[in-house]
């Protein structure tokens, strides 16, 4: 909390005594690298900024809109539909999403049809329904229609686990300039690289747009065990072998009645 | 208490893991058998990758059946020539399982197979126990002695050449059928995450009259080393097995099955053989209900790459 606090000071700062120009946006995340250890249970990053203006921009009588969009590492995603083959229940048709987030928030201040127009939110990608999913098709990626069936599953079942999120409340101004939006971060979330991309609206115009990323790695034993899982492979089952024999015969020593 | 599992990538609650390995150690003392085909299905329910979850079910009966071996063994119930030729054939069967186990899940059916494998296994050896076991409970109850093993009575499977001398158990037979029952079971608990004792006693007793003597001590020897084996080809070509979670398990397993043991001693043979009976076939009944059901969503999500 006090280095958050310490990163809304400095910004605060910024603000003051920036140079004059058009609206332009300054954040900084309270974090950027999450730490999972043994007892990560999910937790809670705080985005900062300010929109920075001077006396020759544009007064904003309707105030500033901001759209946060937060994608975790992509990969390949499949998801399949199950259907009676021969009595049971299997799974039969499926669909691939190519580079499609594994994490997913999209945080704003208030609805997005409320802040811009449909077309806009089409065209930058604004929200779960307008993010834009591929599918290959041969050698060459083709969109997804918005309003096809898996794809719409897809959002759904990651919303599921909170891995998919649309919040119309989590961001905050503090002042007309100043805000504070919060990036909920499940205990599910996959380890990598999370984009943040933030755009400002006035309006319902695109104004400025900023980015940032964050990193989600394991620490400790976590990291150990899965980095000896994945490189020394061989030695890691011999090695997890061995404490299940340990186990079994510590077990019969313990218990051992004669 | 919360614990992030390293390979499984999820948390879960310790207790409720420790709680689940004591319940199946429990049982698996009680029965004699590994008890994986109990373990599997509830760490998938918890929400860990069922790939990861066959894998460490097999770390994790590696550990309670070793323990219980020790105790076999002191006992002299542990028949050694049977084991080795039963292994001969274990070892080529998990290997095999853990190939096709690898097949299948990148052609994306390894959960249908699973789930199939559960219901055509689990409801045939369940059926045959209660069948088998209701007509010894109430022959004993109409005052006939329950035989079990009939002297005289001759399958065809002793017919076969290379015939081998098995001292302890005092049985005759040929190498062929040792071998095939061996492959089988590895092949069976590498794909299907489970020991198989409650498929190897059975086949033991009826297809080669192994007496109960040694019977049980000879099979948790087999499935100690199909599963060891079985761990560790799953973590060199997989890298499914969990450690932290097949830790969790084998301490509640064994001590569970300390219990379950003193429990099983207080019950005769048949009835133990009816009610775990009624345990394989109620847990196949569930799986079959699944693949039959119209599920409640259709729709489901699968990582490339990912851990199932």
């Amino acid at each position: 909390m006090k280095r958050s606090l310490a990163a809304f000071a400095l910004i605060a700062l910024a603000a003051a005594c920036a140079p004059a120009q058009a609206e332009k946006l300054v954040s900084s995340l309270s974090t950027h690298q999450v730490m999972i250890s043994s007892s990560f249970t999910g937790t809670e990053l705080v985005l900062f900024g300010s929109v920075e203006r001077d006396g020759s921009t544009v007064p904003r009588r309707g105030g500033y809109d901001l759209v946060v969009t937060v994608a975790g590492p992509r990969q390949t995603l499949v998801t399949r539909k199950k259907d009676r083959v021969l009595g049971i229940w299997a799974n039969a048709e499926s669909r691939a999403f190519t580079e499609a987030p594994t994490y997913l928030a999209v945080l704003s201040n208030r609805p997005i049809d409320a802040i811009t127009t449909p077309e806009t939110m089409q065209k930058l990608g604004l929200g779960l329904a307008n993010v834009p999913f591929f599918q290959q098709a041969g050698i060459s990626k083709v969109l997804t229609v918005p309003d096809d069936t898996f794809r719409n599953a897809l959002i759904r079942l990651k919303g599921t686990h909170g891995l998919y999120r649309e919040e119309n409340n989590a961001v905050t101004f503090l002042t007309p300039n100043l805000f504070r939006a919060s990036i909920q971060i499940p205990a599910e979330a996959p380890l990598g690289t999370y984009e943040v991309d933030i755009k400002l609206f006035a309006d319902g115009a695109s104004l400025a747009q900023t980015t940032s990323a964050l990193e989600i790695v394991k620490v400790g034993i976590e990291q150990y065990v899965a980095s000896t899982a994945r490189d020394h492979a061989l030695l890691y089952g011999l090695a997890t072998m061995l404490m299940a024999l340990a186990t079994g015969w510590l077990a019969s020593v313990i218990f051992r009645r004669d | 208490m919360q614990i992030y599992l390293p390979i499984a990538d999820i948390p879960v609650n310790v207790f409720v893991v420790l709680a689940m390995g004591v319940a199946v150690g429990f049982i698996s003392g009680m029965f004699g058998i590994g008890g994986g085909f109990l373990m599997t299905p509830l760490l998938i329910f918890l929400g860990v990758p069922p790939g990861v979850a066959v894998a460490s079910v097999s770390t994790h009966i590696a550990a309670s059946s070793f323990s219980s071996a020790i105790n076999y063994w002191r006992r002299r119930a542990v028949d050694p020539s049977l084991a080795l030729m039963l292994l001969a054939g274990g070892i080529l069967g998990t290997g095999g399982g853990v190939w096709l186990f690898t097949i299948l899940r990148s052609a994306d059916v390894l959960d249908l197979m699973i789930a199939l494998s559960y219901v055509v296994l689990l409801s045939a050896v369940g059926g045959l126990m209660v069948v088998e076991s209701v007509r010894v409970i109430l022959r004993t109850y109409k005052g006939k002695p329950a035989v079990l093993r009939r002297p005289g009575s001759h399958l065809w499977i002793h017919g076969l050449p290379f015939k081998l001398r098995f001292k302890r158990s005092k049985i005759y037979v040929s190498a062929i059928p040792v071998w095939a029952i061996g492959f089988i079971i590895g092949f069976i608990g590498a794909m299907m995450g489970i020991g198989g004792g409650f498929l190897l006693v059975p086949m033991l007793i009826y297809l080669l009259r192994v007496p109960t003597a040694t019977v049980i001590g000879t099979s948790t020897v087999l499935t100690l080393v199909t599963m060891a084996s079985a761990t560790v080809m799953h973590a060199a070509t997989n890298h499914l097995v969990d450690a932290m979670l097949a830790l969790i398990l084998m301490i509640g397993g064994v001590t569970g099955a300390q219990f379950g043991t003193r429990a099983g001693h207080r019950m005769s043979a048949e009835r133990l053989r009816f009610l775990l009976g009624l345990l394989v076939l109620g847990v196949g009944f569930r799986f079959a209900l699944e693949l039959l059901l119209p599920p409640q969503e259709l729709y489901s999500i699968r990582f490339i790459g990912g851990g199932s």
